[in-house]
């Protein structure tokens, strides 16, 4: 019986029979349909899937006419990350100029919206110069990260600790400050930078810490577009599921733990967000096909329920690319058109 | 990463109209075929075209909403945002921004 390859969630090469792509691909959208409570993925995008893994190709790409918008998180740290020895001006331009994209973003080598705060007063000429320079929207981006309040890192009593110990009720206490103390941080630098004049903040990687961050983000939003009517805000999640950390958090009457992306992009549109970015975890030990069918069916409830844009989120670990620091062409190229023509997305 | 989408999905920023489809999104909260449609009909072109490299590089070069390559007195940065802004009849924050602080009206 002929065999495919195709690869594991980390990345790592596997070769199946097409009928157990076809399996695992059932598998996959069950699992989404199941926990979301939404529609699996119907008989023909099933088929679809399965003819995307059994293409010899080693690139695939979604037919023409169907191109999307590309927006990217931690835009200008990628380089540094990389040690390419070039300023944050010159990797946007580079962006711009050599990689085709739609969009920039403009960020801080720590991502998160608290060490940016005492910076700020250093982004906003970078920001300032990039605009005069450079043509494509350009975005603000950082990360809420409620986690850096705590101590040690901040001035909130650590949950982590507390819970252990059954103080309940005092690690709730702790996250009520944390969020208080956060969203002052993401109105300010929100504000500076748009004063600055980007085009657009970007909330990168929402609720890491669970349902208290994910709700400090929507306050802190909602605060920005009463201010700003005209900004754009972009919120990209940073799972499927809102853990619970708090377990008791409400965002206008609704609870925010266990929430799945097409009911975290409810709220993200009543808060005031612009395009809307769901993430679905990769399952390491599951195969490709089992986690692209999931992640896509994840996204296209967003996207048949949702008004605004959706970018999903496909870097590493997410959305279909498998978590690897170096995803392999073939396996990001298919996560990408299925998410794209299957997941129907605005952009990625 | 940023490459293999841009193969595999992208509509290829100012090599095209990416930019300009973008700004619908952003600025208008437009889906994306909603977007890829208002600005074909700006520019006058069709939907298809707006993800073409040969056609869009005649058409930035035509209206001057700047372009990839280094080309002498072509628009470059403001500049190619002051008139985007106005062909999409849109507000760009940096170009009220910069007008206001060169006494332009807004």
């Amino acid at each position: 019986m002929e065999k495919y390859k195709t690869r594991m969630g980390d990345g790592f090469s596997v070769e199946m029979t097409e009928a157990e792509i076809q399996r695992d691909i059932e598998e996959g959208t069950q699992d989404a349909a199941n926990r979301a409570k939404i529609p699996p993925l119907t008989g023909d995008e099933i088929r679809y899937l399965v003819e995307l893994f059994k293409s010899p190709d080693n690139a695939v790409g979604v037919k023409r006419g169907n191109e999307v918008i590309l927006s990217y998180d931690s835009g200008t740290t990628k380089f540094k990350r990389a040690n390419v020895s070039v300023s944050k001006i010159q990797s946007l331009q580079i962006y711009e100029r050599m990689l085709g994209s739609d969009t920039l973003e403009l960020a801080h080598i720590d991502y998160s919206f608290k060490p940016v705060k005492p910076i700020v007063v250093f982004e906003q000429p970078i920001l300032e110069q990039a605009l005069l320079m450079t043509i494509p929207p350009l975005f603000y981006g950082a990360m809420p990260n409620l986690g850096l309040y705590s101590q040690p890192d901040g001035p909130c009593a650590n949950p982590a600790d507390l819970l252990p110990k059954g103080k309940i009720a005092e690690a709730r206490a702790s996250y009520a400050e944390a969020v208080e103390h956060a969203v002052k941080d993401m109105v300010y630098v929100g504000s500076e930078m748009y004063e600055s004049g980007a085009d657009g903040i970007n909330f990168d990687t929402a609720a890491a810490a669970g349902d208290a961050e994910f709700l400090a983000t929507l306050k802190a939003i909602e605060i920005l577009r009463k201010k700003y009517p005209k900004m754009c805000i972009m919120m990209g999640m940073a799972s499927e599921f809102i853990l619970g950390m708090h377990g008791e958090v409400f965002y206008d009457g609704v609870r925010l733990a266990g929430l799945y992306p097409h009911k975290q992009l409810e709220l993200a549109e009543k808060a005031g967000v612009t395009i809307f970015g769901p993430t679905t975890n990769i399952v390491t030990n599951r195969s490709l096909p089992w986690n692209i069918a999931r992640s896509v069916n994840f996204a296209q409830a967003c996207a048949d329920r949702g008004h605004i844009p959706c970018h999903a989120c496909m870097g590493m670990g997410v959305g279909g690319v498998p978590l690897t620091l170096s995803p392999p062409v073939d396996a990001l190229t298919r996560a990408s058109k299925a998410m794209v023509e299957i997941g129907r997305m605005d952009g990625l | 990463m940023a490459i293999s989408h841009g193969i595999a999905s992208g509509m290829g920023g100012i090599r095209t109209a990416g930019d300009l489809v973008a700004r619908m999104q952003m600025t208008r909260g437009m889906k994306i075929r909603e977007a890829k449609k208002y600005v074909a009909e700006k520019l006058k072109i069709s939907v298809e075209d707006v993800a073409d490299p040969v056609v869009m590089a005649e058409v930035r070069e035509d209206l001057d909403l700047g372009l990839v390559n280094a080309i002498p007195r072509v628009t470059k940065g403001m500049d190619a945002k002051f008139r985007i802004a106005d062909i999409l009849g849109i507000e760009i924050n940096c170009v009220s921004r910069f007008k206001r602080k060169v006494g332009l009206s807004v």
